[in-house]
């Protein structure tokens, strides 16, 4: 009898959760973490659509896309929020997201024009460093200079392919020499940005790759202001973080509504202290106080999402080659 | 336990008692694997108490474990002349001898396991010849052996020592072993070894703790 | 031989071999068969491969060379806490990579206690980043296991053959001629083999010490292959590239260590020891190993010390998963390796199953089990009992090295007893093998749990929703810029990993 009471419990429960409609959205994993945005955000859509949000994450933005690749169209995800503009060309490749018909006033320092998916957040990549260092303002003069670095993998890390980027895009062909000028800079390259933050927090480098808001942190949750970034001349390159609908989905309409939320204020209001990044919407409230002490870069850099891959692949071979040396 | 004797070194000595009286003991302390409490021992008017257990004038054949398994036989006894086994073809020779002397001239390259125990002590018995200590001390070496084979095999010991001119200190438990080739034994009972009487006296009228152990 | 076939029931060991070899290579071909288009490997591939090989040849023969000496003066020196620090020393083995390259940068990283003191003595600070650092954090790992399997050798040379040795006069050069050299002669292989095939697979500590891209491993060209270029015909071809390389290191140890003759048993009485050797030299040894093991795990200590009475709350759930994950591991290990060393008895090749574990690529079998389950089930529903079944399979190894031998001693000695005695298979495992090896046994599922606790692998895939790992608990900490409570949580992941094993390892040896 025992085994059919249990059989007979799981049978109700599986109904009694068919009743509220539930959204499942993967996301990387620092995302759900108790000090990401989810659990706020979970709570504010709930409070909002009926129905169960629910959050799976799965390691960084592109371990997402890898794992959305592996289960294809029979996954049980509705929305993949955590991709940025280097993989949205693959992503939209595998003919797995739907368009979307978000529109909603971006306070990107590009134009926003994609079909199929939908910014949330976004910053700058930058060199973060302790006050008292002397903070070159250019690839070249950091180059030159006898800072250490410590920066992450481009294999391995988002925040690693940003700097391949940021290289490649400001200085296109001189980039290889960039690197080489580099190699003496660099302490080490880690696996991950918690990584390489960590061995700069721990003065094992003088500036790690990082963003432009990681000095909001300290201030505002720390109450310490004795980090900055480091402005360059060149520019910084931008990291623009999206989400997307999957075609496959059979909650469409909730999707639909989470995008439309993602953008309004009860989400935006959440990214920046806790994400810390800049909100892809600014909330009425306007940003913390913190923000303002930021550096703004003169000009943003981005590759466009289509050509990202091309680049991509050149960059990594000039990258490898130049520090093997 | 203790003991307070002096022997003729160049006597064959029984250490009879019985079981778990300190037979194994006395020998362990006079062969330096254990130190004495208190007291001493001198060997010829020397003191020999914190002496190495090599550098006594003793050599040692134990209850069991007396060969290395991964070494062959000459080997073994190439051991007893040196543990460095870098032998001149002087000593090569006296492993030879030895091995000839009892009965195992053509076994020299054998591992110790293709031999029968008997077999394993002769080869124990021949390092012992070789390492030419003035007494050899035997702690029931051949226990495991059937009766006459250990009698062959006491006789092989008494023929060595008279051979050499070593004394020997035998531990057993077997009073027949004693009577067959040790003149004194010493009574090992009670906490304490007896100074060494004659054998065949020793066994004739044994003391109360004796008789029990021998069954008389 | 006979005796034994009839007293043990091999055929779960081999189910049990089947069931790993179809998690490592089925997983392996399942990725493969995934893959659209057939692999091809370029020269990057080929530097990373050398590379790999590099450090893990130098890094295997330098913690087997150190742990001689350490594990000698250990097996002959008697003092006071012994035991204890037998065990302390085991403890960077277990400890969770990111927790001990945090505490290794400690003590040798450009801020690090060595730098300062040399800074103070005007010097320059040592450069721990590049191949050497590689290699110094693989010794650090590694070393504690090199000594742990050299000194059960040491240990299993009978304490009478030392008493022989003594009273024929044996030098500390013929003890070492003589005993010593042909025990290492078996016993350093061995080890060799398994370190080389632990440093094969090292991905974290590569490539935080490794200085840049120079220090590619093929773990690391996988986990490009899988998420930069999601090639997973590429991704599949590596993994199988590592598992030949550990393959023939484990064919080579094998054969270099057979045909050395045993020591025979003694009854192992309690004895002292007469060779005394360098007291001196014994107590260098001793003391490096302390200095250079344990000094790190210090660093870790004292750093996270501060962080952990104010651990969020979450992070305590986390330590609870990862706790039941640890137990489940360990009971996997238990049944894994007991019934894979029992059939030893009969089929000795199954053995080298084990091997095949450590060399695996975690990623390749997390993403093979990922397409396996995902038709079926919701992998992170499945995500503890993944982990704990591949921490289970990746302490195969070690427990294997332990199990068999302690295996084969009771079977040889006891099982013509046994037999005569009428005792059945059941009652024969039950009464004489089981009571028999609890040491190894412990030792065993004590290393299983706490791997498992510090994995962070192959549930990253996996993970969901629910209840985060420890592990996975800490990169979210560090990810949210909360680095003290990191490195509180790391300590408490520590703590955890060495209790779990103290615990397990003690129990063993309490009936032993």
């Amino acid at each position: 009898m025992k085994y059919l009471g249990c059989i007979a419990g799981v049978f109700a429960a599986s109904v009694a959760a068919a009743e509220t409609p539930e959204l499942v959205v993967y996301t990387y994993d620092s995302f759900v973490s108790d000090w990401g945005p989810g659990p706020a955000v979970e709570k504010a859509f709930e409070a909002e659509c009926g129905c169960d949000l629910k959050f799976v994450g799965a390691g960084d933005g592109a371990s997402l896309l890898a794992r959305v690749k592996l289960e294809g169209a029979r996954t049980e995800a509705d929305i993949v929020l955590g991709l940025d503009t280097n993989l949205t060309a693959a992503a939209a490749a595998t003919e797995l997201f739907a368009p979307h018909g978000v529109s909603a006033e971006y306070n990107l320092p590009i134009a926003w024009e994609d079909a199929n998916f939908v910014p949330f957040d976004w910053g700058y990549f930058a060199f973060v460093h302790k006050d008292g260092v002397d903070a070159p303002t250019n690839f070249k003069a950091l180059g030159e200079s006898e800072l250490k670095i410590v920066i992450q993998d481009p294999r391995s890390s988002t925040p690693g392919l940003g700097l391949l980027m940021w290289v490649k895009v400001a200085y296109s062909d001189e980039a290889p020499a960039i690197w080489e000028s580099l190699s003496d800079n660099i302490v080490t390259v880690t696996k991950g940005w918690s990584e390489a933050y960590g061995l700069f927090l721990e003065g094992e480098a003088d500036m790690a790759l990082s963003y432009t808001t990681s000095p909001a942190y300290h201030l505002i949750a720390e109450e310490d202001a004795g980090f900055a970034a480091a402005a360059f001349e060149e520019g910084h390159y931008m990291q623009i973080e999206v989400a997307g609908k999957l075609a496959s989905s059979d909650q469409q309409d909730l999707a639909d509504q989470f995008l439309a939320f993602m953008v309004g204020e009860g989400f935006q209001t959440i990214i920046p202290t806790t994400n810390w990044m800049y909100p892809a919407v600014t909330p009425a409230g306007g940003l913390h106080k913190g923000f303002e002490t930021l550096v703004t870069p003169s000009k943003p850099l981005v590759v466009p999402a289509a050509d990202a891959p091309a680049i991509r692949d050149e960059a990594l071979a000039e990258w490898l080659t130049a520090l093997s040396k | 336990m203790k003991a307070s004797f002096d022997v003729d070194p160049a006597a064959r000595i029984a250490v009879i008692g019985p079981s778990g009286a300190g037979k194994s003991t006395l020998l362990m302390a006079l062969s330096g694997f254990l130190q004495p409490a208190a007291g001493r021992l001198e060997w010829d008017g020397f003191e020999i108490t914190k002496q190495a257990p090599s550098a006594r004038p003793f050599s040692v054949l134990f209850q069991d474990n007396n060969l290395f398994p991964h070494m062959s036989v000459a080997q073994n006894v190439g051991l007893g002349l040196r543990p460095s086994l870098r032998l001149s073809s002087g000593e090569t020779n006296q492993v030879s001898e030895a091995l000839v002397s009892v009965g195992l001239g053509d076994m020299g390259a054998r591992k110790p396991a293709e031999l029968s125990g008997g077999q394993q002590s002769r080869v124990a018995l021949a390092r012992v010849l070789v390492q030419r200590k003035p007494m050899i001390l035997l702690d029931e070496p051949f226990a495991a052996l059937g009766p006459a084979l250990k009698a062959d095999m006491l006789d092989l010991v008494a023929e060595l020592c008279a051979q050499t001119g070593a004394g020997m200190m035998m531990v057993s438990h077997d009073p027949s072993d004693a009577k067959r080739i040790c003149e004194t034994a010493i009574l090992v009972a009670e906490g304490r070894a007896h100074a060494p009487v004659v054998t065949d006296e020793l066994l004739q009228n044994p003391p109360e703790v004796l008789r029990a152990y021998l069954g008389t | 031989m006979a005796y034994r076939a009839q007293q043990i029931n091999p055929w779960f060991g081999v189910g049990a071999a089947a069931l790993v070899a179809a998690l490592i290579l089925g997983t392996l071909g399942v990725v493969a068969f995934h893959a659209p288009n057939a692999a091809r490997l370029g020269p990057s591939d080929w530097v990373a491969v050398r590379f790999t090989v590099s450090q893990a040849l130098l890094s295997a023969l330098l913690s087997v060379v150190f742990a001689i000496p350490v594990a000698r003066a250990l097996s002959r020196r008697r003092f006071k806490g012994r035991g204890t620090l037998i065990t302390l020393l085991g403890a960077p083995f277990l400890l969770p990579v990111i927790v001990a390259v945090m505490g290794l940068l400690a003590v040798f990283g450009r801020s690090g206690w060595v730098s300062h003191g040399l800074e103070f003595l005007g010097l320059p600070p040592v450069p721990i980043y590049g191949f050497h650092g590689v290699v110094i954090a693989h010794v650090f790992f590694n070393l504690p296991l090199a000594t742990r399997i050299i000194l059960q050798g040491w240990s299993g040379i009978p304490a009478e053959r030392f008493r022989l040795a003594a009273q024929l006069g044996f030098s500390a050069r013929d003890v070492m001629r003589h005993m010593e050299w042909p025990m290492l002669k078996r016993a350093a292989p061995g080890a060799f083999a398994i370190i080389f095939a632990i440093c094969l697979s090292s991905f974290a500590v590569a490539l935080t010490l490794g200085g840049g891209p120079r220090a590619t491993t093929v773990e690391l060209a996988i986990y490009q292959a899988f998420r930069f270029d999601f090639d997973l015909g590429k991704a599949a071809l590596l993994a199988a590239i590592q598992l030949v390389l550990a393959g023939s290191a484990a064919m080579l140890a094998l054969w270099v260590s057979q045909g050395q003759g045993g020591f025979g048993k003694g009854l192992d009485r309690e004895l002292e020891r007469w060779n005394e050797g360098s007291r001196g030299m014994d107590f260098i040894a001793i003391a490096a190993a302390v200095l250079f093991l344990l000094v790190p795990m210090f660093a870790v200590g004292s750093r996270g010390l501060t962080a952990l009475p104010s651990l969020p709350s979450v992070v305590w759930l986390s330590a609870w998963s990862s706790i039941q994950v640890a137990l489940l591991s360990a009971g996997l290990a238990f049944f894994l390796s007991l019934s894979i060393a029992l059939a030893v008895t009969r089929f000795a090749w199954i053995e080298s199953v084990g091997l095949l574990a450590i060399a695996a690529s975690p990623l390749v079998i997390g993403t093979g089990l990922f397409i396996v389950i995902f038709p079926v089930a919701s992998p992170q529903n499945w995500a503890f009992v993944v982990t704990a079944c591949v921490n289970a399979m990746m302490a195969l190894p070690f427990s294997l090295r332990v199990l068999i031998p302690a295996v084969q001693d009771v079977c040889d000695d006891y099982g013509r007893l046994a037999l005569s005695l009428g005792v059945s298979r059941w009652g024969m495992l039950r009464l004489v093998i089981l009571p028999r090896i609890r040491a190894p046994l412990g030792f065993a599922i004590g290393l299983a749990a706490a791997l498992s606790m510090g994995d962070l692998g192959v549930v990253a895939l996996f993970a969901g929703t629910g209840e985060a790992t420890l592990p996975l608990q800490i990169y979210r900490l560090m990810g949210a810029y909360r680095m003290d409570a990191a490195a509180g949580a790391a300590l408490l992941l520590a703590m955890l990993s060495f209790g779990v094993f103290w615990i397990c390892d003690t129990w063993g040896r309490r009936g032993a």
